[in-house]
């Protein structure tokens, strides 16, 4: 033991406490705000084994152990090795879950081993981060070479289906998660300017219009060309693209003016007191003009000078600009197929629960209902809260789910927008240090699981609290180290610990 | 670290994202009140109280619109036990079938209604309800909730009322936080024209609940309940008798009477015919159909909707015109040999009468041929540079008295009628291209010229006050009911007032000359009340010529003002005249004594003559 203590650095020095001391705050907010969240008027203390809060205890207590395990006993050498057989096993038995378990809510993804139920779905996160890390850590791994980018692809994409074919696709948009890592590891950034573009069409066609989400593609398009080509020709192409935009997007004014102007009139003739329908024998000679869509206008005007641009690309050999005509008219294909989509592929609850976020569909005693009554329990909060055990929403009973994905509301009932505050700091301080420390490694298996670890977290968090306050459809994932659950708490108790070790051990040896 | 790195990149990609949830949050909590406003609304439940609906009454305080109290049938699908579908259903008065049914519904919609209560069974009458009362112990989760619902104690202006019915979500979404699914709105007519003041203010009282929605106790001992404001009675310028009476003398004719009281403007009596019953309008939903599938259209207000031809009752308005423009004096004399001549053989036919005659007699005896030469003259006036100024000079004079526009009543839906201008005449025919011949038809109230019954009756009106009419309208003012001011002013023709009292003249030797001395309205005499009238006979392209009258009474200091239009009623004497005249009668003396003529009028038929839409 002396011999080893001139190698390494003591526990003190190779820890990275700020990760494990920020680990302890959330937990322990965690357990008291589960405490509020169950706590009615009978008095009962947060260690009653019969509540969730006793039972989150034990939780803590041996997610603790899990930690000191990691950290303490099991070599960190072993990980990367063990990743192939780790990811194989997680990968069937998330396949098994989806015969054996039963149907909670649709979906087939819990094991019941008498009164412990665990969530496979939780692991294959850290499996997958492990396989991960190890695979585009070799040492002659390149992200532009096909074969590699296709099996980082299918590393991260395996897991991802099965879940989804478990209808846990909640779960399964954490993977999305992942792409932040392969921009760390040198995936081009344009791929994640892509996929914001098409998130972006998407929510703008189902919210605005068809015709918005075109006027904004052209736009994203124009910024685009002017910032990859030519500096000399910036303002230029600025200028003719906005301009165009500008145009358009007053066209659907002067329309509406125009067909204003042409209904006022027909009502005019079909809107006499007591005649429901006087008018239906009258042809007026304006009338087509209340059949001219803006979109078809805006559609001919932008198809028409396609051929234009396409030969200017031709002749500068201004690929962007090529690769643009490809953009622009698959992103007019996706416009167009949003609805399809949206309507066929999506299943029913999916799409209400995008129709309730985004708007478009207000139905408070049914899918709504979850989201209203978290708003309801968060905005009540104001600045400071209504006090520890002082809610009323969530005490009484109105938020569901309160304890486990949305124990966010209690913290922002009981504690205000001081405790939202302090809880996503909390969050943000934890992927902040997870990221530099991933930065300050020498070996990339580690860089790369840290970043791993911090995507996952930060995909939880967002997409958890996102959902609470609206921002995000309803998607039942726990917010990590808070909800209540153990199999959620070890996992992540795990996949952070893991990186600890990992860290440890190069601040021990380097 | 440079901006370019990475891992910077996606520091600042984490920043924005927890800056964009901290923004969202900060919203929630602390910029967006309604959120705690909800939180007090789940622990609270209110309870809606329904104003009662302002009465609307006539001019002489009679009831034409009342309320009665039906009873809803409510129920909480979740409180409901298993129970005796027969026996709920016998006592209802439906069938066990109907009961099944919409428990089947709201169990399937069991979501969506949740905790709440559902409407069964609507407008239930006091009989129905008072035998479900005595049983409802048995059938917990249904209970009765009383409801106002309108009442019509007289027959009196169905089309003027308009119907009250439940609110559509397309009328919810028009009128934004006004109404709530379950509320009643008017529809049309006054119902719609004075919703707001008709509606009253809905109340509540606050209960306090837990999370299973169980109500405890009043919120606050019921400090915070409001109660609810009945809504504003109205008060109509309708005579109710005299509406009633217009309606039965106008049943099984196509038409319109329209009376004003002309030193008010107020309109006494609004009939169009065929209209609307009152009891189709207590039961609109069932009625609606079949209204709006009736070919000759009781939903049409013809009154102020129907652009007729004026006919000759329209030749007083040239007659003023003519001297305002000193191109007709009223001793003038013209001749008449069965008609003006003009042209190369043209002839615009007269009827047999004395000729040649001066102003008064061509009103009393109704001249086509002396009509002929003042329109003439207007129009070929020296003073004017050439047809088109004096044409449309001619057009300015008309439209002073209300003529081919709105009269800006308070009544919805008004139509404007028209009066040509030169224009109407350049584009027809071109510049240049005709004369005042080719337009003499407007002498005698025929070719371009249509008005609604209002216009004409306005028209008297104007006569009867000598040279200034008041807006017509149907609302008078009342405890908390304003009207608008304009509806108080005095509003003049361009004709002088002093021209008035000779074609006034002419109105009352067309009626109180006796028969036979060739005044053509002699039928529209009451003993006592100097009538003052003008026959009218329009052409109709679709049949038998249109029956016109008008008539005010008495001459001097004129108490109603009334204009008659019968569709296919032949001469003006024929159907308007005596119409009009019992009208008169029946308003003035509050009898009428002319029992046959009554008769024969209220037992006419000439639905057989109509052409159907």
């Amino acid at each position: 033991m002396i011999g080893e203590n001139t190698h390494e650095r003591g526990l003190r020095q190779s820890v990275d406490w700020r990760l494990v001391i920020t680990y302890l705050l959330l937990v322990l907010i965690g357990w008291v705000n589960i405490y509020a969240s169950i706590h009615t008027s009978d008095t009962t203390t947060i260690f009653d084994w019969a509540e969730r809060s006793g039972k989150q205890f034990i939780w803590i207590l041996t997610a603790f152990g899990l930690a000191g395990l990691i950290l303490f006993v099991i070599p960190p050498k072993l990980w990367e090795g063990a990743s192939i057989p780790l990811y194989a096993v997680v990968c069937l038995l998330l396949i098994v879950v989806i015969f054996v378990s039963k149907d909670v809510k649709g979906s087939h993804s819990w094991f019941e081993l008498g009164p412990v139920k665990f969530q496979p779905a939780e692991i294959s996160k850290i499996t997958t981060s492990l396989l991960l890390a190890s695979y585009m850590s070799r040492q002659n791994y390149k992200m532009t070479q096909w074969k590699d980018f296709l099996v980082t692809a299918l590393i991260i994409g395996v897991p991802m289906l099965i879940i989804v074919a478990e209808s846990e696709t909640g779960s399964a948009l954490v993977y999305a998660g992942f792409i932040f890592v392969l921009y760390r590891e040198g995936l081009s950034g344009w791929w994640l300017g892509l996929i914001g573009l098409v998130i972006l069409l998407f929510i703008t066609t189902l919210t605005l219009s068809p015709y918005t989400s075109i006027l904004i593609l052209i736009g994203v398009l124009t910024v685009g060309n002017a910032f990859y080509g030519n500096r000399k020709d910036f303002w230029r192409k600025i200028g003719i693209g906005g301009g165009f935009v500008l145009l358009m997007s007053f066209l659907p004014w002067l329309l509406e003016f125009l067909q204003g102007q042409v209904q006022a009139h027909l009502d005019w003739m079909a809107n006499r007191f007591w005649v429901p329908k006087a008018g239906e024998k009258d042809t007026y000679i304006w009338s087509f003009l209340l059949k001219v869509k803006p979109l078809y206008i805006l559609l001919g005007l932008s198809l028409a000078s396609l051929p234009f641009l396409g030969i200017r690309s031709f002749r500068r050999r201004d690929n962007f600009l090529g690769m643009s005509i490809a953009a622009f008219i698959s992103g007019v294909l996706l416009v167009f197929s949003t609805d399809f989509i949206f309507q066929n592929v999506l299943q029913d609850h999916q799409r209400s629960r995008i129709e309730v976020l985004l708007g478009m569909k207000e139905d408070l005693a049914g899918v709504g209902y979850n989201v209203n009554q978290s708003k309801i329990a968060i905005g009540s909060g104001g600045l400071l809260g209504k006090g520890f055990l002082n809610g009323t929403q969530t005490t009484f009973g109105f938020v569901p789910e309160q304890s486990t994905d949305f124990i966010f509301c209690t913290v922002g009932e009981e504690w205000g927008f001081v405790g939202c505050l302090v809880v996503i700091l909390l969050y943000v301080f934890l992927i902040v240090r997870l990221i530099l420390d991933a930065e300050r490694c020498r070996e990339s298996f580690t860089r790369i699981y840290g970043y791993c670890v911090a995507a996952c977290i930060f995909m939880h968090l967002f997409i958890n609290i996102g959902m609470t306050i609206g921002l995000m459809p309803v998607i039942g994932i726990p917010l990590p180290l808070l909800s209540y659950g153990g199999s959620s708490l070890w996992a992540f108790t795990v996949l952070l610990f893991i990186f600890i070790a990992l860290y440890r051990q190069e601040k021990k040896y380097f | 670290m440079t901006l370019d790195d990475r891992h910077t990149r996606l520091l600042i990609g984490l920043g924005v994202a927890a800056v964009i949830l901290l923004v969202r949050i900060f919203s929630l909590q602390i910029l967006d009140d309604h959120y705690k406003e909800d939180a007090d609304n789940n622990t609270t439940v209110r309870e809606i109280i329904y104003p009662t609906r302002g009465v609307i009454y006539d001019r002489n305080g009679k009831i034409l619109v009342g309320n009665k109290v039906a009873y809803d049938i409510i129920v909480n699908p979740r409180e409901v036990p298993p129970f005796d579908t027969v026996a709920l259903a016998t006592v209802l008065d439906v069938t066990p079938e109907f009961i099944r049914g919409k428990m089947q519904e709201y169990e399937r919609n069991r979501r969506k209604i949740g905790f709440q209560s559902v409407t069964m069974l609507k407008q239930l009458p006091a009989e129905t309800y008072n035998k479900f009362a005595e049983v409802q112990y048995r059938f917990p989760g249904f209970k009765g909730q009383v409801r106002g619902i309108r009442e019509y104690p007289i027959n009196a202006g169905g089309n003027l009322l308009g119907y009250v019915s439940e609110v559509n979500q397309d009328y919810i979404n028009r009128h934004p936080g006004e109404y709530r699914s379950g509320d009643y709105a008017g529809m049309t007519g006054i119902e719609a024209a004075r919703e707001k003041d008709l509606r009253g203010e809905k109340g509540y009282h606050i209960f306090l609940r837990n999370s299973r929605n169980q109500i405890e106790q009043p919120y606050k001992d019921g400090e915070m309940d409001k109660e609810a404001v009945p809504g504003h009675d109205i008060v109509t310028t309708i005579d109710a008798d005299l509406q009633q009476y217009g309606q039965e003398l106008m049943q099984n004719k196509v038409g319109a009477i329209v009376a004003i009281e002309p030193a008010t403007g107020e309109i006494l009596a609004l009939v169009s015919s065929p209209g609307i019953n009152v009891d189709q309008l207590a039961d609109i939903g069932k009625h609606y159909d079949e209204i709006v599938s009736n070919p000759y259209r009781p939903m049409y207000n013809r009154a102020v909707q129907a652009s007729y031809p004026p006919g000759s009752v329209f030749k007083l308005v040239n007659g003023l015109v003519g001297l305002q423009e000193g191109v007709l004096r009223p001793e003038m004399m013209y001749p008449c040999s069965h008609g003006y001549h003009f042209g190369a053989g043209h002839k615009l036919g007269c009827h047999g009468h004395k000729s040649p005659l001066n102003m008064e007699e061509s009103i009393m005896m109704s001249c086509n041929a002396y009509y002929c030469y003042v329109l003439k003259n207007i129009l070929d006036n020296r003073r004017y540079d050439g047809i088109d100024e004096s044409m449309d000079h001619w057009h300015d004079m008309v439209e002073s008295f209300g003529f081919g526009r709105k009269l800006g009543s308070d009544f919805p839906a008004e139509l404007s009628g028209s009066i040509p201008t030169a224009k109407t005449y350049n584009r027809a025919y071109g510049k240049g291209r005709w004369n005042s011949t080719t337009v003499i038809s407007l002498s005698i109230g025929q070719g371009e010229i249509l008005a609604t019954p209002m216009h004409l009756a306005n028209l008297c009106a104007t006569v009867a006050n000598r040279g200034h009419y008041y807006i017509p309208h149907i609302i008078k003012a009342s405890e908390g009911v304003e009207i608008d001011p304009k509806y108080y002013q005095r509003q003049y023709t361009q004709v002088d007032t002093v021209h008035f009292p000779k074609v006034i003249k002419g109105m009352w030797r067309a009626v109180n000359s006796g028969a036979g001395m060739g005044g053509t309205a002699w039928i529209a005499h009451i003993d006592g009340l100097d009538v003052c009238g003008k026959t009218g006979t329009a052409q109709n392209p679709r049949g038998a010529d249109n029956s016109v009258f008008i008539c005010f009474a008495p001459m001097d200091n004129p108490k109603i003002a009334i204009a008659a239009y019968v569709e296919n009623g032949g001469f003006g004497a024929t159907y308007a005249a005596p119409m009009a005249s019992l009208m008169v009668e029946k308003y003035l003396k509050g009898e009428v004594r002319r029992e046959d003529l009554e008769k024969r009028m209220k037992e006419a038929n000439l639905m057989s003559r109509v052409k159907k839409d």
